[in-house]
């Protein structure tokens, strides 16, 4: 009996996301394999042969895959998964895109954004935008399920010593060409897994004012930088800063949402953060009914203060 | 080229939703339906297709009871061409769903599949890749922009870490993300126009697509809520919370 875990690359390392998936598959028991895809990932491979729990690292490289096209990965996750009675990635965009195209491939359903593994079956997921959970059964042969990773701590990178497998490589199946991607580097710590996040809303008013306002308190802070759909929308904020239904799931330690009025949709990709702090001039905003900690503000003013107070 | 849109109707956004007292589901008896926000901007887009004299013939199609033909309507009044009904009194589920628009590409061969990139019922974002799957061909899912020229169509999707454009042989299958355009306010004599366009209604029967699922809904509750916070009255008293009760920084 063995779960499938299909790890995902970031800038040339395991995305700490997929270690998170690591430990959901624990919780499901077994040998656990790590099926690794993409071009020249021997050191990668190397990595990952160390976190904890893991049995086997499977590699399968080439040029093919140096760009993850859900249309040339789902063969190969197919190509070996009747080996499996278990098939978890992390429900991260990469994990969302190619999950369900190997679903329908194996001809089963599937159960996504998992943030609770009940038994070998049996899962919790949230519904309308994390209103309600449903504990749901799956009782496919093969059961497939992305897992959210702040609902699982990572696997640590330790002193495990997994062996590395190649398995068989598939070609480009021709259906589709990566073109170019637009990713800023950032030095901040990443959205998903910061301690830290600093989040504005449009109440900010510009960019100009968002990166005022809020990258000197993220800076001090050393957190990373979360913005509302609000936000993006208009202009103030890149779409990878979202947080929220439709954007990034976070749960940092400590959460400090300025501008935010608290959307249901946005409150469902933070409200399981450990401490929330909100800063709005409106003493009505939704954001408060989740707040550890509020302070109605003028939200210029009191950001600014707080930022000179962490001195 | 035809352009096949999938569309759902799905608890209005607005709506805070609540668990039956048994824990059987959701309970959504007596709540305001809309037609789901992610497919809208899908209709949204295959319209502009149209009027920019790429598509030829927007469809929509959505399965489901009588009530589902709302958000046809809704579809056609945005500009949709005609509408097909797969008639259900099941729910489906995903993979089902799949197959069920499978059925339905095969009949009306579009060259152009376009989905909302998840439903907010059940938020699981999975029938767009499904369907690129069952029929063999590239999938642009998460897209905040595309572009149709020479046989072939250009995506950008909104990936985790920023965005990343892909090109894709047709027939494909996109799914929209709410970038992807803004959805026109419908005017009185299209909602009028809408309920003379063709609404087609085919038997789930018809299509020979099982809908059982092996997924299935034991329980559905409401999670817990988080203890009542405090409101300070200073950035001071923010500082000193954060620092010794909290001890977060």
């Amino acid at each position: 009996m063995s779960v499938l875990v299909i790890a995902e690359l970031d800038q040339q390392k395991v995305k700490a996301a997929s270690r998170s998936a690591i430990t959901a598959a624990q919780q499901i028991g077994g040998n656990i394999d790590v099926l690794l895809i993409g071009n020249s990932v021997e050191a990668v491979a190397q990595e990952l042969a160390k976190v904890s729990g893991v049995t086997r690292v499977l590699i399968a490289q080439s040029a093919d895959y140096a760009n993850a096209l859900a249309e040339n990965y789902a063969p190969v996750v197919e190509s070996i998964a009747k080996n499996y009675l278990h098939i978890l990635a992390a429900a991260t965009s990469f994990g969302k895109n190619l999950l369900p195209r190997v679903a329908a491939l194996l001809d089963v359903d599937m159960v996504s954004e998992v943030i609770k593994i009940v038994d070998a079956s049996t899962y919790v997921r949230p519904l309308y935008a994390g209103a309600l959970n449903a504990t749901v059964n799956n009782s496919e042969l093969i059961k497939l399920l992305t897992v959210r990773a702040t609902a699982f701590d990572a696997a640590e990178v330790g002193g495990n010593l997994a062996s590395i497998e190649a398995v068989a490589t598939l070609g480009d199946k021709g259906l589709s060409r990566f073109v170019n991607e637009n990713i800023q580097k950032s030095e901040r710590p990443e959205l998903s897994t910061a301690r830290i996040i600093v989040t504005g809303g449009r109440s900010l008013g510009s960019a100009e004012k968002f990166e005022e306002v809020i990258s000197p308190l993220a800076n001090k802070l050393n957190a990373a930088i979360g913005a509302t759909r609000a936000a993006v929308d208009a202009g103030f904020a890149p779409n990878e800063w979202q947080v929220g239904q439709t954007g990034t799931v976070v749960a940092p330690e400590l959460y400090i949402a300025i501008g935010v009025s608290g959307a249901a949709q946005h409150i469902a990709g933070m409200k399981d953060s450990r401490v929330i702090v909100a800063i709005n001039h409106d003493p009505d905003a939704q954001i408060f009914q989740w707040a550890d900690y509020g302070l109605v503000a003028d939200l210029f003013d009191a950001t600014k203060e707080l930022t000179a107070a962490l001195n | 080229m035809k352009v096949l849109v999938g569309v759902k109707r799905v608890v209005d956004h607005n709506v805070h939703v609540r668990a039956k007292a048994d824990g059987s589901g959701a309970d959504i008896a007596s709540v305001k339906m809309s037609i789901n926000p992610f497919d809208e901007h899908a209709v949204e887009e295959a319209v502009r297709l149209k009027e920019a004299g790429i598509a030829t013939e927007v469809i929509v199609i959505t399965a489901g009871d009588a009530p589902a033909q709302d958000v046809l309507r809704h579809s056609l009044a945005l500009g949709a061409d005609r509408a097909i009904l797969v008639d259900s009194s099941v729910g489906l589920h995903n993979l089902a769903y799949a197959k069920v628009l499978r059925e339905i590409v095969k009949r009306e061969a579009p060259q152009l599949i376009l989905l909302g990139k998840q439903a907010i019922d059940d938020d699981a974002a999975e029938v767009g890749q499904m369907l690129a799957a069952l029929l063999n061909v590239g999938q642009g899912t998460f897209a905040s922009k595309i572009n149709i020229a020479d046989g072939k169509i250009t995506v950008t999707r909104e990936v985790d870490a920023g965005q990343e454009t892909l090109e894709l042989n047709l027939p494909a299958v996109i799914t929209a993300d709410l970038r992807l355009n803004d959805p026109r306010y419908i005017k009185l004599p299209n909602l009028m126009m809408a309920k003379k366009k063709p609404l087609e209604i085919i038997a789930l029967a018809d299509l020979h697509v099982a809908a059982e699922s092996k997924v299935v809904t034991m329980n559905v509750n409401e999670p817990p809520v988080r203890a009542p916070g405090k409101k300070l009255n200073s950035v001071q008293e923010l500082v000193e919370a954060l620092r010794n009760q909290a001890k977060v920084i």
